[in-house]
């Protein structure tokens, strides 16, 4: 049997910044099977496949191909030796015809770089015949659907010699139908002896097409198991199968007034649809769902980023709209976004200015910025989150990423927001800071604010909610009292009580 | 520390105080009273003009239509002088046309979001092709004698144009640094969707500050009309040019978010003084436009290459603190 092994992983180990991603995973990928990977969100499903795509380098570990050491992986060395992935969201470039899709770094250029058009053309015909995609090779990429890009896709790993084919949730926003039609032609590739790494979220469909399957969990690889001899309780089971720890300190706050509430709110711009949801003064709501169930989307809706056009938001028992960001500051509403990166903090800017950058009416004191005010601000944020910083002048540019995460969010706990929307809060940043961090949530808490978080942490989510809301598909599925939320049962709604296939296509459709 | 902030305006400063001591020890009369007061006097327009494009620049914008707006405002100054309106109300109404005309600019760049290199060199065309039809390349004359100088003659004139210049420029200096706005400017500048999720409001702000240099425009070309009793109907060519390397060259980034009125100051000064200065030292004038050339030329590269050892420093923090 091992010799059909064609990809092993062995003890694999990644961190980043610190954070470990991924410990000592193993896993194997036979010739002619197809291996599905599940687990929960941040459970390194991701950083593995990138590892093996070549697009990060494993801290440690090793990666053999046909039983031959693979070091220094690179994209470019992934798709020699016959790695291609394809990805959720197709990237086929939309100008382009499917022929030159699936040409494009596939083919040799003839003489001084000519392309040969006929055997182009031929070449493409014949990779989606071998699929049975019937799809006309010379129409342009923009004009297919999303299950036919992927198709497209699949022909071009095919014509670039793929033996090993990752598949990152490709039936996500696939319909019964298509997704019956893509199975086919993963089984028939499987047939011929490609290997396939299959990603799903959608445990109930792995028995339709999974050979065996493999469990990770906090960057570890629990188990691998024949999918014959497994189910959708047991795989859940191993999924959150962890003790909880003791860091979350949320502690009991009286609850007061409802402060936020949304009534059957959405967004149609955006998939988020009829979402009931209360918020209390003192109350955490915890967020949860996987990624692309809508619940960044619908944080970016409360806090004026994409409007809400359906059904009514409520602060304080009033009605409002909440049309742009500084509207929703203006009425107490600080939302702490999910790639602090990218647009959480401005670079350019000091610690201290990127401090204040939301609290500056509060600065002013007859017209001018109070610098001895924001100082003071600065160097209490800076101490109480200890963000290692040389001066509360730097710029923010100099620090590292976990500190400029610190700095986003002393911004808008400056603000003292009434509600406070925190979208992974602690995502990347070290022990200390985040205990540090839930306790600032606790006692914003216990001064009144009404917070919301989203984390993708189930441990964080049980253990800082008092209540915890579920959502799949763009909507609230489930609402758990703190007493009753457990692992489990919000895995279990996260996932979706659906049958297979029941998921409209395109209502999984996010724009980030 | 202080000075670690103003680094990217030291060179221009060092350049600066290079050639008056190369002027003042080879050409002693380049310091004379009149020389000193014609420099300034002729810079003062440009520094009001430079002044306006600091703010577009740090926003990551740029505007290139000011030399056609300054020809506008001149004419319309002209005009309006000629129908007897007090001092004050021509002021007002030549500011306003030329707020007006930032307005426009504005509009497209900031609501419509279009591009500001494309909008404003739209401007560039419409605006001078416009008052060449209208003007049909008159100039005006026959202007009432209040007008030139204000009419406070021209030894209490030449200097109040030369302080209004300066006193804006410490106005705005003061806003950028201590007023909301100001921190809003570089905020948008730097990142503009990141600005946007703090609460600011970066189409505001790009607005304001096109009709803020608009505005500018409008008194720079009313200062500058008043030193002469005709008013020409091409003035400005290439003004946009002269304000946009001075920004530069005083260590504002063109890319936006980065930058102080103060290094701008010193921009004008050593753009300004450079012919001037050629002329006291025997070089052939001709030669000015290639230093000026090179002297834009070396402060992009110093730009460039600040920029690539503090982004080196990011990635390699300071060990005792990381």
């Amino acid at each position: 049997m091992t010799d059909s092994v064609l990809l092993s992983i062995t003890d694999v180990s990644k961190a980043y910044a610190g954070v470990r991603a991924l410990q000592s995973a193993s896993f194997d990928l036979r010739r002619g099977e197809i291996h599905a990977l599940v687990g929960e969100n941040g459970a390194g499903k991701s950083t593995l496949i990138k590892i093996i795509t070549g697009a990060i380098e494993a801290d440690n570990g090793k990666l053999a191909l046909n039983g031959q050491g693979i070091s220094r992986n690179s994209p470019r060395l992934a798709k020699s030796l016959g790695i291609a992935a394809i990805y959720q969201q197709p990237a086929l470039f939309p100008e382009l015809t499917v022929t030159e899709n699936i040409a494009l770094g596939v083919e040799k250029a003839g003489r001084w770089g000519r392309i040969n058009w006929a055997a182009r053309k031929r070449r493409a015909a014949e990779l989606l015949a071998r699929i049975g995609a019937q799809i006309d090779p010379e129409i342009d990429a923009s004009e297919l659907t999303m299950p036919q890009q992927q198709l497209v896709e699949i022909a071009r790993s095919l014509g670039a010699d793929a033996r090993l084919l990752i598949l990152d949730e490709p039936t996500a926003a696939l319909s019964q139908e298509d997704t019956d039609n893509l199975f086919k032609v993963l089984r028939q590739l499987r047939d011929d002896g490609v290997g396939i790494i299959y990603i799903s979220h959608r445990l109930e469909e792995l028995p339709l097409i999974a050979d065996r399957v493999t469990v990770l969990r906090d960057g570890r690889t629990i188990e691998t198991r024949l999918m014959a001899q497994t189910n959708r309780q047991d795989l859940i089971q191993s999924m959150v199968g962890r003790e909880l720890s003791a860091v979350f300190p949320k502690s009991e706050v009286k609850l007061g007034d409802v402060v936020l509430e949304l009534r059957e709110c959405g967004c149609s711009q955006t998939g988020v649809s009829n979402v009931s949801l209360v918020v209390r003064a003192g109350e955490i709501v915890g967020l949860s769902g996987l990624v692309g169930a809508g619940r960044t989307e619908l944080a970016r809706t409360i806090f004026g980023l994409t409007a809400a056009d359906e059904g009514e938001i409520l602060l304080r028992g009033k009605s409002v709209t909440i049309p742009s960001p500084s509207a929703a500051i203006a009425q107490g509403i600080a939302y702490v976004p999910e790639d602090r990166r990218r647009h959480g903090v401005i670079l350019d800017l000091a610690v201290s200015a990127n401090v204040t950058l939301a609290s500056l009416d509060r600065l002013t004191s007859y017209g001018s910025l109070d610098f001895r005010r924001e100082k003071e601000i600065a160097a209490d944020y800076t101490r109480r989150l200890g963000i290692k910083t040389p001066s509360i002048f730097a710029a923010t540019a100099t620090l590292s990423g976990g500190n400029q995460q610190k700095v986003a969010l002393s911004r808008w706990l400056a603000t003292k927001p009434s509600v406070l929307i925190l979208d992974e809060p602690t995502q990347g940043v070290d022990v200390g800071a985040k205990a540090e961090i839930h306790a600032l949530m606790t006692e914003l808490a216990a001064q009144g604010a009404a917070i919301v978080m989203i984390s993708s942490e189930l441990p964080e989510i049980l253990g800082m909610s008092d209540r915890v809301v579920v959502m799949h598909a763009g909507r609230v599925v489930k609402t758990l009292e703190r007493k009753d939320a457990t692992q489990q049962n919000i895995l279990e709604s996260a996932l979706g009580h659906v049958e297979p296939g029941s998921v409209q296509a395109g209502s999984l459709e996010f724009s980030l | 520390m202080k000075l670690g902030r103003y680094k990217r305006e030291l060179s221009a400063l060092l350049a600066y105080v290079a050639l008056l001591v190369i002027a003042g020890v080879v050409a002693p009369g380049f310091f004379g009273g009149a020389n000193l007061r014609d420099l300034a006097l002729n810079n003062a327009s440009t520094l009001l003009i430079a002044t306006g494009m600091t703010m577009v620049i740090l926003l990551g914008e740029i505007d290139i239509s000011v030399g056609s707006q300054f020809a506008v405002c001149t004419v319309a100054a002209g005009l309006l002088a000629k129908t007897g309106v007090p001092l004050p109300l021509l002021l007002l109404g030549v500011v306003l046309i030329g707020a007006a005309m930032g307005a426009v600019n504005g509009a497209l760049i900031g609501w419509l979001r279009l591009p500001s290199i494309i909008v404003t060199l739209a401007m560039l065309v419409a605006w001078r092709d416009t008052l060449r039809w209208l003007t049909a390349g008159a100039w005006v004359q026959d202007l009432p004698g209040t007008f030139q100088w204000f009419g406070f003659g021209q030894q209490l004139g030449q200097w109040l144009i030369v302080a209004v210049a300066l006193v804006v420029l410490v106005c705005l200096g003061w806003i950028l640094r201590n007023l909301g706005i100001g921190r809003a400017i570089y905020a948008v500048g730097s990142d503009s969707e990141a600005a946007r999720l703090a609460g600011i409001q970066p189409r505001r702000i790009v607005f304001s500050v096109f009709v803020v240099m608009g505005a500018l425009v409008g008194l720079a070309a009313l200062l500058n009309a008043v030193r002469f009793s005709i008013v020409p109907s091409n003035s400005g060519v290439g003004l946009e040019l002269k304000a946009i390397a001075a920004v530069v060259v005083g260590g504002t980034a063109i890319s936006g978010g980065r930058g102080h009125l103060l290094g701008t100051l010193i921009g004008v000064a050593l753009l300004g003084t450079i012919g001037t200065a050629l002329t006291f030292l025997g070089i052939n004038p001709f030669w000015e436009k290639a230093i000026q050339g090179a002297i834009i030329l070396a402060a992009l590269v110093s730009d460039v290459v600040m920029s690539r050892l503090e982004h080196h420093a990011r990635i390699n923090p300071i060990s005792s603190n990381a």
